[in-house]
């Protein structure tokens, strides 16, 4: 089929305590961070590829194309997932000013006009906004239905639809979805057996986790065809709508840590202290 | 004057207990504007959540019925066309999964920005900005929606539930609007594992385990017992989840529910950035680690280094004569 995988640049998420404040609050910055592919991105990237792949016979079952926005450096960013696999890069030239979650999700949509894919699939939310509403609204604007908290997808009905199961807040969900869909993907969409394609023999057993792009496949990659076009020549209309006029770090807890001795101790504390048993 | 929509949750066939956290913002809002809330429940089970819904100081609860499991595009058209028609400035929902999944859709349909799982707001005359956690909660951005119409979602942990209101809100049926996309989409069920215990976003106490428990069994018969002296909620790391130590709407953090009770417990959790984004509002939390350098050190409370298998039944046996 053919996969549509947007993914976002963020700065390393393992080092967002990093994360700082401008002098005059008005923006966050993260310096001597590196840019990283937004984690459940890069999950969703390994479902595409699993999904369009035979894992015994590594032919290939359809074409998995990514999609970033941003300035020109993101490049290298998409040569990730390209090295990993994925066919060929789009990427939307844009300044990080004109975007937020619904300029994303109308020049993802104007995209999946051109491109006409069987699936768009794509992280639940990027680690540094959080915001996790993308995919949602980029369904709603092409009247597809969606399943979003994914933790595992199917394909059924001759590739015609997908069950995906969710995660939700009290157990887990299941939907058959009809293609063209939106799947929104959480992390453990990229356990060993999360993603059947029935093509791929069904006891094979991926490793967990996206993965490692081979020399190979890093060579592959620098010939891959990125497209380049700038947000205004998509035709989308209408800036962000959310900004924001400052950012702050939250307060620090108080105190620091009391190391105690025994159990004992600790209930005491708790007790007389903290006043919580 | 801004008026607000609540949109309300329905769990097995009444109002969800976590709508009352968006109710509460939205009384907050409409005390600071001079303005009103309404609540909409659409969905299966529509009267007897609207009955509950009208228990909490509405104008008015408007109610619409329709069969079958939950699916955002079974009741997003219903709701934006509702929204639309009562000239509400805001529609919001607490930002549990089915809150993220379906605002954005409704907010879509309205072509409105959405602030998700916000901590606060402030109001200047009808100009609202929202603060809101960012980077796994270690910068919090204050937003603005320049849309006609705002949509925002709310954490649970930061608006605490609206106490009943002495009189009954008037309810009223609002029409089903149909929307093709539903027919695309089959919901096929549901499993949820009940229990007893409280739920992990509302309980005064959690006692979370981490990969460090090293087993299924181990989370019965070591830590199950710490959380029930305590009469405590259960929750875990992602470690323990992705592990199967345990099933995976248990997970605290970043990525699975934000938790802020008065009593966290951490026992054999490490402390990654992504756990600390779902803990760290936490009022008091106690880390058990053989690791004293581990970095839940930077927001526990009080930290005991031993070894889980030794201080947890003996904590849970102290707990124990308490009474």
């Amino acid at each position: 089929m053919k996969i549509l995988v947007p993914v976002k640049r963020v700065a390393d998420p393992d080092n967002a305590n990093k994360m700082k404040v401008s002098s005059d609050g008005t923006a966050v910055t993260s310096e001597g961070l590196e840019k990283k592919i937004n984690p459940f991105d890069e999950y969703a990237v390994e479902a595409a590829l699993r999904l369009n792949e035979n894992a015994t016979t590594k032919e290939s079952l359809g074409e998995t194309i990514v999609v970033s926005l941003g300035p020109s450096d993101v490049v290298t960013t998409l040569r990730q997932p390209l090295a990993m696999g994925a066919d060929r890069g789009i990427l939307v030239g844009a300044e990080d000013g004109e975007l937020d979650s619904v300029v994303v999700a109308k020049a993802l949509a104007k995209l999946a006009e051109t491109e006409s894919p069987d699936l768009i699939l794509m992280g639940k939310q990027a680690v540094d906004g959080d915001s996790n509403t993308a995919g949602q609204m980029l369904a709603e604007m092409l009247g597809w239905p969606m399943a979003t908290f994914a933790m595992s997808v199917t394909v059924a009905d001759v590739g015609k639809a997908l069950i995906v199961v969710l995660e939700v807040d009290t157990g887990v969900l299941s939907v058959k979805v009809t293609l063209p869909a939106v799947v929104t993907v959480d992390l453990r969409i990229v356990a060993p057996a999360a993603v059947k394609n029935g093509v791929t023999a069904d006891d094979h057993a991926y490793n967990e986790g996206p993965r490692y792009a081979s020399l190979k496949g890093i060579m592959k990659a620098k010939k891959k065809k990125i497209d380049q076009p700038a947000l205004a020549d998509l035709g989308v209309e209408g800036g962000p709508l959310v900004n924001y006029a400052k950012f702050e770090l939250p307060e620090a807890r108080s105190g620091s840590v009391n190391y105690v001795e025994s159990v004992q101790e600790l209930v005491e504390k708790l007790q007389t202290e903290a006043k919580v048993l | 004057m801004a008026d607000i929509l609540v949109v309300g949750e329905i769990l097995e066939g009444n109002l969800r207990k976590n709508t009352l956290s968006a109710v509460r913002f939205a009384a907050d809002v409409a005390s600071a504007t001079s303005g009103a809330y309404d609540i909409i429940i659409v969905g299966d089970g529509a009267d007897a959540a609207a009955d509950e819904a009208a228990k909490y100081g509405a104008r008015k609860v408007i109610k619409a019925q329709v069969d079958g499991g939950y699916l955002a595009e079974k009741v997003a058209a219903t709701i934006a066309a509702v929204a639309e028609d009562g000239d509400y400035k805001i529609v919001t929902a607490t930002a549990g999964t089915t809150g993220k999944d379906l605002l954005p859709r409704v907010a879509a349909k309205l072509s409105a920005g959405v602030a998700s799982d916000i901590a606060s707001f402030e109001a200047d005359g009808d100009d609202l900005t929202y603060r809101r956690p960012m980077y796994a909660g270690n910068i919090f951005g204050y937003a603005t929606i320049t849309s006609d119409i705002e949509v925002v979602t709310v954490r649970q942990t930061e608006f605490e539930a609206v106490a009943e209101a002495g009189s009954a809100s008037p309810i009223e049926s609002a029409d089903v609007v149909e929307d093709p996309a539903a027919e695309r989409i089959e919901f096929i069920g549901v499993e949820s594992q009940s229990s007893e215990r409280p739920d992990l976003t509302e309980a005064e106490v959690v006692v979370s385990g981490g990969r460090a428990l090293k087993s299924a069994e181990n989370f019965e018969n070591v830590l199950e017992p710490l959380v029930d002296a305590l009469g405590a909620a259960m929750g875990a790391s992602r470690a323990a989840c992705d592990a199967g130590y345990v099933a995976n709407d248990l997970q605290v953090g970043q990525t699975g529910k934000v938790v802020a009770p008065k009593l966290y417990i951490a026992v054999g959790i490490s402390g990654a950035i992504q756990h600390l984004a779902g803990m760290k509002g936490s009022k008091t939390i106690v880390a058990i680690n053989k690791d004293k350098e581990a970095p839940i050190a930077s927001v526990a409370d009080y930290f005991l280094v031993a070894d889980l298998f030794e201080a947890v039944p003996a904590l849970t046996e102290e707990i124990g004569k308490l009474g």
